[in-house]
């Protein structure tokens, strides 16, 4: 016995009681939910950001510069920026040959490498740390010894930034479309020139993102350095181990004030590979 | 618009894509909420009840299928919601099955089915638990023109075993047709004509729902059917107009005649393939045309209507 | 089927790019693993099952059981409230969300340390009720939960914005109330990302050394995770104790390279996960494991 029907008439909403599950869920999504993942955020991310920029500048802006402008912090800095931007660009050209052989070429044992590298992904930085200590290090079979080197530091870097190089270019390039490249071709284009005008134009984005994300972690990395480097004030000490070292000896709004320049270049650098990811309109998750 | 649906009958939402038809359907459901208004059903007042407690069933044109559960347990879920005993609805979901002609498929995954089973699976899923009405969204608007075809018929005949009040969307007049026993046809945002298909047919009351149900074509400053149109030789009927033929284009069964009126303007006439033999056209000809003598479907053209001969 | 031909640009970047790769990555690996058994299995065992040993690998593995969960209950949290509501300030959860990832672990440490430390903003508030946060066990839990914080929400979240609702409004339909819905249609279909982006998350948290680090003060036997005992062993010249501990959380991560390739929800995946619409920074779930 059913009747539908509509009317634009004025609505009175009506009372209903709600069931507890009812209730509850609403609490959840309604107002709690956000709250409490509000809370949450505050308590382990805002706050502790907070209290360090708020530490940095404690003593006011002359004594956050002083802690950044000392010789030993300058140092510190220059190096971590140096061997970052070093390892980007290696990894940059190392992550394209992989990712390329990965995609175009073809030979057994390609899934095997392709998970070979996550494995800096998935493994703890002291642990690589110590593998590169290990073989290249003073007791290395290699008769190598990098460590207290800048050398090492870089090498340390590039293991843990190299799956950002390979990932973000791997995708774009199984994407390309091998038509335009056969017309290139076709229109008279060497090897070289279709790589030059046609590639390289289309994963250029994607290795500056890749370069950017590996420079971004590669300023803030410690464990996987912190061996190799032996920590050498001024000649191999990064800015992360000179944070460490000055929270451990309780200079706090100095280690806080070198952490606010590290916090600052972070920040700009994803800003920009969003600002670049949406640009060119790099590729989505699956 | 106010909008009354009779109990137990089929009722089509038709219009245009983009009218309105789908969301005033999900405002039935109670997925949407409406700035103003009220539904009813029963006579009871639903407007401000969550759709999980309005005791209606609803198809999606994608079938929305719960992709991790069998065909078997989509078609329980209502069931299981509700907590029934397993033995009860493992009865009633048979039942359904064998309903939706689906048994054999029973433990597959929606994945496995084709999408004209998977909205049969929809469509069980719904009745299962027994709704007052059932709200079928361009039910068979993802699926190829054979499918539909055959699932149009079996709509049918599931209504008239099952005979729960229907309310279907749907922008394919041809559909609306065969499967309603009354339409609404719904044009941005306005109800234009409710009543029954044949009915509406032939009596449109207005350009909109002549132009939108069938073909037409405009004479004598109205828009009528191109089959209710008749063509002689000689000026013999009372209203004839004298025109040219233009273009003689036989298609299949039917005869489509394109005449140019002498103070310009064009008309076209369909014939079925008897009459056309009969009269031998041929460009060129001089013919007088004039409607039949049991045409209804007129409507006079508004003034400066923009529309072009259809 | 064409076979390629093998030409030497072709095999000679092949050589390149998977010696690098073995240099770099395969081979450093493999030999901790050698050092590790170097002197025999029994002198392996003998030097994870000291009592600092045990008590490290005990400690990770109590961290990891508290951090993950919470991590993963505020993941999915955040994760649904982004893709199913829309409201003003959305996209500064969604940045807020990834801060983890652009911060140092040394910065987190010293972060947590301002403000749960003794000298810290909460630091009265805590001792007055007898609460020690940092140099304990739950500043420690804080600082991996914090530095894992972004991967269940950038794993589920496009997962739920690709299934759409329309499963959810047809459960709806049929009876279903929102618990419902969740338990038997939400959850079912986030499956796949949700355990990708717990076996990032508990990869991280086993892995963390920075922040901990400087939150844990490391006292031995009590606030040592496995990688500080990693650390200190190397420092205390025990070499087989580090390689020890290095193996053990070698394995696991191989173990979840294993669960990541199974638990993948795309085919090529891609690292650039999708984002809700303005946001203005962008991540890759960068490494488990930053230190």
């Amino acid at each position: 016995m059913t009747e539908l029907a509509l009317r634009t008439t004025p609505r009175r909403t009506p009372h209903r009681r709600r069931t507890p599950g009812e209730r509850a869920s609403a609490l959840v999504t309604g107002g709690w939910g956000p709250t409490l993942a509000v809370t949450y955020l505050s308590l382990l991310v805002i706050l502790p950001v907070a209290a360090v920029v708020t530490n940095a500048f404690s003593g006011g802006w002359h004594a956050f510069w002083l802690a950044v402008t000392q010789p030993q912090a300058l140092a510190a800095l220059k190096l971590t920026l140096v061997c970052s931007v070093l390892v980007a660009v290696v990894n940059s050209v190392a992550g394209l040959a992989i990712a390329w052989v990965l995609v175009r070429d073809d030979f057994a044992g390609q899934r095997l490498v392709s998970a070979i590298i996550d494995l800096p992904f998935a493994l703890p930085t002291i642990v690589a740390g110590l593998t590169l200590l290990t073989l290249y290090g003073p007791n290395g079979p290699f008769r190598v010894n990098v460590a207290g080197t800048r050398i090492g530091i870089v090498l340390a870097l590039a293991f843990v930034t190299l799956p950002f190089c390979v990932r973000t270019v791997q995708p774009v390039l199984a994407e390309l479309d091998k038509e335009t490249e056969e017309a290139a071709a076709s229109l008279g284009a060497s090897h070289a020139g279709v790589l030059r005008r046609i590639v390289l134009p289309s994963i250029a984005p994607a290795m500056l993102a890749g370069a950017g994300l590996a420079f971004a972690r590669a300023i803030g990395e410690f464990g996987s350095v912190v061996l190799i480097s032996s920590n050498l004030p001024f000649k191999t000490e990064v800015a992360s181990s000179y944070i460490y070292n000055l929270s451990q000896s309780n200079d706090l709004p100095g280690a806080s004030a070198v952490s606010v320049v590290l916090i600052a270049l972070a920040l700009v650098l994803l800003l920009g590979i969003g600002a670049l990811r949406r640009q060119f309109n790099v590729t989505e998750a699956a | 618009m106010t909008l009354e649906v009779p109990e137990r009958s089929l009722t089509a939402l038709l219009g245009p894509s983009g009218g309105g038809k789908s969301t005033l359907l999900r405002v039935i459901a109670g997925l949407e909420t409406p700035d103003t208004g009220t539904v009813e059903i029963d006579g009871e007042d639903l407007t401000g009840v969550p759709v999980r407690k309005r005791g209606i069933g609803f198809c999606f044109q994608h079938y929305a299928p719960f992709r991790h559960l069998t065909v078997r347990r989509n078609v329980a879920f209502g069931l299981e919601v509700r907590r029934l005993g397993k033995a009860e609805v493992r009865a009633k979901v048979d039942e359904l099955l064998d309903l939706v002609k689906l048994t054999a498929f029973a433990d597959r995954y929606p994945s496995q089915l084709s999408g004209g089973q998977r909205q049969r699976m929809a469509l069980a899923r719904a009745l299962a638990i027994e709704p007052r009405v059932l709200l079928l969204d361009e039910p068979f608007g993802a699926l190829d023109a054979q499918v539909r075809k055959q699932l149009r018929g079996w709509l049918r005949d599931l209504h008239s075993k099952i005979n729960v009040t229907t309310v279907l969307v749907t922008h394919d007049q041809e559909e609306a047709m065969e499967v309603a026993d009354r339409l609404a046809i719904i044009n941005d945002g306005r109800l234009e004509q409710v009543g029954a298909p044949a009915h509406i047919y032939d009596h449109p009351a207005n350009e909109f729902v002549l132009q939108f149900l069938g073909p037409a074509t405009e004479l004598d400053g109205a828009w009528v059917r191109p089959h209710d149109l008749v063509l002689h030789r000689g000026p013999e009927a009372p209203g004839g107009r004298r025109a040219t033929v233009e273009r003689v284009t036989h298609l299949g069964f039917e005869v489509r005649v394109d005449l140019r009126l002498p103070a310009g303007g064009d008309v076209w006439v369909q014939l079925h393939r008897g009459s056309a033999a009969e009269l031998h056209l041929a460009p060129g000809d001089q013919v007088w045309v004039s409607p039949s003598g049991t045409a209804t479907a007129r409507v006079p053209v508004p003034p400066a209507s923009p529309l072009a001969v259809g | 089927m064409k076979k390629r031909r093998a030409n030497w640009p072709r095999l000679s970047l092949r050589a390149g790019a998977l010696g690098y790769l073995a240099l770099l990555i395969v081979v450093p690996v493999g030999s901790v693993f050698y050092r590790a058994f170097q002197h025999g299995a029994t002198a392996a065992w003998d030097a994870i099952t000291t009592t600092d040993g045990l008590h490290a690998l005990v400690l990770t593995l109590v961290v990891a059981g508290i951090a993950v969960p919470l991590d993963t209950v505020f993941g999915v949290g955040v994760a649904l409230i982004l893709a199913r509501h829309r409201f003003p300030g959305a996209w500064l959860l969604d940045a807020l969300v990834d801060i983890p990832l652009a911060l140092s672990p040394v910065v987190v440490g010293l972060a947590l340390v301002l403000v749960y430390g003794h000298t810290g903003w909460f630091g009265n508030w805590l001792a007055a009720r007898g609460i020690t946060v940092i140099f304990s066990v739950p500043g420690i839990v804080m600082a991996s939960a914090v530095v894992a914080l972004p991967y269940v929400v950038r794993e589920v979240l496009p997962v739920l914005q690709e299934i759409g609702t329309e499963q959810e409004q047809a459960a709806r339909t049929l009876g279903a109330g929102r618990v419902a819905v969740f338990r038997r249609i939400t959850l079912p279909s986030i499956q796949r990302g949700l355990a990708y982006g717990m076996t990032l998350t508990t990869a991280r948290v086993l892995g963390e050394f920075g922040a901990v680090a400087i939150v844990s003060g490391a006292i031995l036997g009590r606030t040592q995770t496995l990688t500080l005992f990693i650390s200190s062993s190397i420092e205390n010249l025990d070499p087989v104790g580090a390689y020890t501990g290095s193996v053990i959380l070698a394995l696991i991560a191989l173990a979840v390279l294993g669960l990541l390739a199974l638990t993948s929800p795309g085919e090529r995946r891609s690292r650039w996960p999708s984002r809700s619409p303005g946001s203005p920074s962008a991540s890759a779930p960068l490494s488990p494991s930053t230190a």
